[in-house]
């Protein structure tokens, strides 16, 4: 199969390699010439293996030869091997990687072209690139992965160049965080992704199967089986894995609960934002619920997770996006949006729709960014859209650009957007999976049309805002507006003709087109070997043909009311609207619904408390204050004590001497109490007499009580006593008299009777 | 009188003795208190060979005597030396020992 699979991440990362190395000294035209080089060659050795060998296996396959294998792989080596687990650093092309391959690596050069314009004026030139070779690289290791680790690769690979870029102008404090709060929020879903898995891992062990992540194994007909395994909570094994790992797409494609990291994306360089909502990292989520078909199309819960949270996404998202009054905030919000579209696509089965509309919307949306960067641009770098209008005949090759974009994405007619959305639109409605109520797909189909009018309102808001009515700018703005360089009105030409007729490829089912070229719904005959069919129902042609009516007319509906309200500018009755009957859901609006303040207050403060309460007393009190401070002082004052006893004079000495033996007497004599032990022999008990040092000596007398009545029971001059364990009590009082001395000592002791054997206690125990 | 009362006294002595050598910085009052802390010695040794009716406390007790007169005699000479040379004979200042 040769070696060239593994071209396509490695050129872009050799990019990287020179650029982030020695790119600094190579000259700007050096730095811009090898990363647009090495992202057009890895396009070009994309698209040679898409139509030679893949083309030619596709065209066996759809000859009825099913022997062949429909994909080209590639191992490089063996990452790791654990008994019969083998995970493998392999590489691997089928229909489905080579449609985002070839989206990725096209918009990813156009995009590099543009940032030559862009970033003309960049003093971190070098390294701007080679970060943006760095994501390419990332992105196509996680499409072309083989296996799930290596997608895995890929997957925190983009999470770390969106960390880069996003914060790329981290001078600016709030561009900083924006980028760690993208980074923070993807490592949550990343997390997720990890434990799903774990979990496909788990499903692979115990059957005997192939042990490996590999996505064909995965979807061998043994792993489907295994995905059926019970869970946790009685649900199968596909449905926790499914969510997990969807929770992980939230992450990167900005999905409800994780979106909140896009918008703020917006901190980074528009080409970076262009890159990041077209081409590379928030499509990483849609294509990996794509790549695991299998595993979702096992499971009706995790799918109906998948395309609820969607379509609350899409609606959530097209809500937030009509107040916002910074250009590309506008663009995030109808990304977040869009995206919500792919996942419903998905979540219906209706896999082939979802990257349909993956492709769509990279062109169109990557043009929108490119041409609202050309807008700032003009603008000298604001993109308060407030204070902009009236620049279509001042930017004529942008407007006409931006113009097919909006109506793309508003879903007008024959454009390409009209024909993806149509597609995620139609299988909502025919979407009725085993375990679904029937009326669920209707829910989604309805959710999303109003999202979609939403959608073609704010795009065509933003529209005529920007380019229609009389120009806001102040006067020395105005004066410097001009058309952008050719290397960024170029990719916006390219992007906008492929706006206009990339839908073609995905033509709707009917009988009446039975007809044409396979071409025009190539897309999903091409994609159908890589994906699981059979999920998503069919409508019939009537049905269709209502639908795509329904589609273009709130298309034109949302065009119709931005024109109304926005056409020749702010307008007094949008302005009344916002200020009267809407003004509750125009604040909503503006405010992004008040998720970012409400993850500030039930998440962000809590943990900062949490941090902060830790750094408090582990570091400052624990580990400064007791483990460095603490050891300093406890070895400072043993030294000024012994600095103090050491000071060379002999009564210093002689005083340590003086202590030391004192101390070794009064040990000694605490050691050295008079008392006695006791132990039972046979049916006796012994007690012996220990005087101590002080006492012991020849001649002594001890006297004995041993039923606690004060009075002496023995006298005798050996200290050891023989009794029969029921004449004892409890108390016993034993005297010591030295005759040297005189003294008498007196101890008494509480004695716990050793029950001797066969001996019965006779009576006199305590009060018994 | 018990032979208590004589190892009380022996112990009193004997402390006032040891504070004398620790705390006094007159090198012929240090050499005064070793003297009182041998005759303390003396008193104890006096007393417990009365109480166990044996002369071999008493004979030790000559010998102390015999050694503290000997040792007083060498410790003055010392201190006349050390004052000859020093003009001084302050204890805190004989410090050689350090280092």
């Amino acid at each position: 199969m040769g070696n060239s699979l593994l071209w396509i991440p490695l050129l872009p990362l050799l990019g990287a390699l020179i650029n982030l190395t020695i790119g600094k000294r190579l000259g700007r035209t050096a730095v811009h010439f090898i990363a647009i080089a090495v992202v057009a060659a890895s396009f070009f050795v994309v698209l040679s293996q898409v139509l030679g060998p893949l083309r030619d296996a596709f065209a066996a396959h759809l000859a009825g030869d099913t022997q062949g294998v429909l994909e080209l792989k590639e191992v490089v080596y063996t990452w790791m091997e654990i008994g019969r687990f083998k995970i493998e650093l392999a590489l691997r092309l089928d229909t489905l990687s080579a449609v985002m391959t070839l989206i990725i690596t096209f918009v990813g050069t156009l995009i590099h072209i543009y940032s030559t314009g862009y970033m003309a004026h960049e003093p971190r030139y070098a390294a701007y690139f080679g970060y943006l070779n760095l994501f390419m690289a990332s992105m196509l290791i996680l499409v072309l992965g083989a296996n799930v680790p290596v997608m895995f690769i890929g997957w925190e690979g983009v999470g770390l160049c969106s960390f880069l870029l996003i914060g790329f102008w981290f001078e600016n404090e709030s561009y900083a965080n924006a980028g760690r709060k993208a980074f923070v929020v993807n490592r949550i879903g990343d997390f997720a992704f990890l434990l799903g898995m774990f979990l496909l891992y788990l499903a692979t062990k115990d059957l005997g199967l192939a042990q490996s992540l590999d996505f064909a194994d995965l979807r061998s007909a043994g792993a489907v089986t295994a995905y059926q395994q019970t869970w946790w909570g009685g649900e199968n094994l596909a449905t926790a894995a499914g969510i997990l790992l969807f929770i992980g797409a939230c992450g990167k494609s900005a999905q409800i609960p994780l979106y909140v990291w896009l918008p703020d994306a917006m901190a980074g360089p528009t080409p970076v934002s262009a890159l990041i909502h077209a081409a590379t990292m928030v499509t990483a989520g849609i294509y990996m619920i794509c790549r695991l078909s299998w595993l979702f199309a096992a499971s009706p819960v995790a799918l109906m997770v998948v395309s609820t949270i969607g379509m609350a996404t899409a609606l959530a998202a097209a809500f937030m996006a009509f107040a916002q009054t910074d250009l590309k905030k506008v663009l995030a919000y109808s990304t977040v949006s869009q995206l919500g579209f792919m996942f419903v696509a998905a979540g219906t089965g209706n896999w082939v729709a979802a990257i349909f509309h993956v492709g769509t919307h990279a062109f169109f949306k990557a043009g929108l960014f490119l041409g609202a960067g050309s807008v700032m641009h003009a603008m000298s770098g604001s993109g308060d859209i407030m204070t902009m209008g009236g620049l279509r005949k001042r930017l004529p090759i942008t407007h006409l650009c931006f113009v097919i974009y909006c109506l793309a994405i508003a879903g007008f007619p024959l454009t390409s957007g009209f024909f993806s959305k149509d597609e995620i639109l139609a299988g909502a409605w025919a979407a009725h999976l085993e375990g679904w109520p029937a009326w669920y797909g209707k829910m989604l189909w309805g959710g999303l049309t109003l999202a979609a009018l939403g959608t073609a309102f704010y795009m065509w808001r933003l529209y005529f805002l920007v380019f229609a009515g009389k120009c806001r700018a102040d006067e020395e703005t105005k004066a410097h507006i001009h058309e952008s360089p050719a290397s960024m009105t170029g990719p916006l030409l390219v992007l906008a003709a492929l706006s206009l007729f990339a839908g073609f490829i995905g033509l709707p089912h009917l009988h009446a087109l039975e007809d044409i070229p396979g071409i025009f719904h190539g897309i999903s005959s091409w994609l159908d070997p890589a994906v699981k069919a059979g999920v998503v129902g069919h409508n019939s042609d009537g049905t269709t043909y209502a639908l795509l009516a329904i589609a273009s007319g709130v298309g034109l509906l949302g065009i119709f009311l931005a024109w109304r309200m926005y056409g020749k500018g702010p307008s007094p009755a949008a302005e009344k609207f916002a200020n009267g009957a809407g003004a509750r859901a125009y604040d909503l609006s503006k405010n992004k619904l008040y998720v970012d303040e409400f993850y500030e207050a039930t998440i962000v403060r809590p943990f900062r408390a949490l941090a902060r309460g830790t750094f408090e007393i582990v570091d400052r009190f624990v580990i400064d204050l007791v483990a460095v401070t603490g050891v300093g002082v406890i070895a400072k004052g043993a030294g000024a004590g012994v600095r103090w006893l050491q000071n060379g004079q002999v009564q210093r000495y002689l005083l340590a001497v003086v202590v030391g033996g004192a101390a070794m007497f009064f040990i000694a004599t605490r050691h050295d109490r008079p008392t006695f032990s006791y132990h039972a022999e046979g049916e006796f008990l012994v007690l012996q007499a220990e005087p101590g040092n002080g006492l012991a000596e020849v001649g002594n007398v001890y006297r004995w009580d041993t039923n606690s009545d004060g009075v002496v029971d023995v006298e005798s001059p050996s200290p050891r006593l023989v009794v029969r364990p029921g004449d004892v009590s409890a108390d016993i009082t034993m005297w010591i008299v030295a005759p040297s001395t005189g003294s008498t000592h007196k101890v008494t002791r509480t004695v716990r009777q050793p029950a001797a054997e066969g001996a019965k206690p006779v009576g006199m125990l305590g009060g018994e | 009188m018990g032979y208590g009362h004589f190892l009380v006294l022996s112990a009193l002595l004997f402390c006032i003795g040891i504070a004398g050598v620790l705390f006094r910085r007159n090198a012929l009052i240090v050499l005064m208190s070793v003297e009182l802390m041998l005759n303390a010695g003396n008193i104890a040794m006096l007393a417990f060979s009365r109480m166990h009716a044996d002369t071999s406390g008493q004979t030790f007790a000559l010998m102390v005597i015999a050694v503290a007169a000997a040792e007083v005699a060498v410790g003055l000479a010392i201190v006349v030396a050390v004052f000859r040379g020093r003009r001084d004979v302050n204890i805190d200042h004989l410090n050689a020992m350090r280092n």
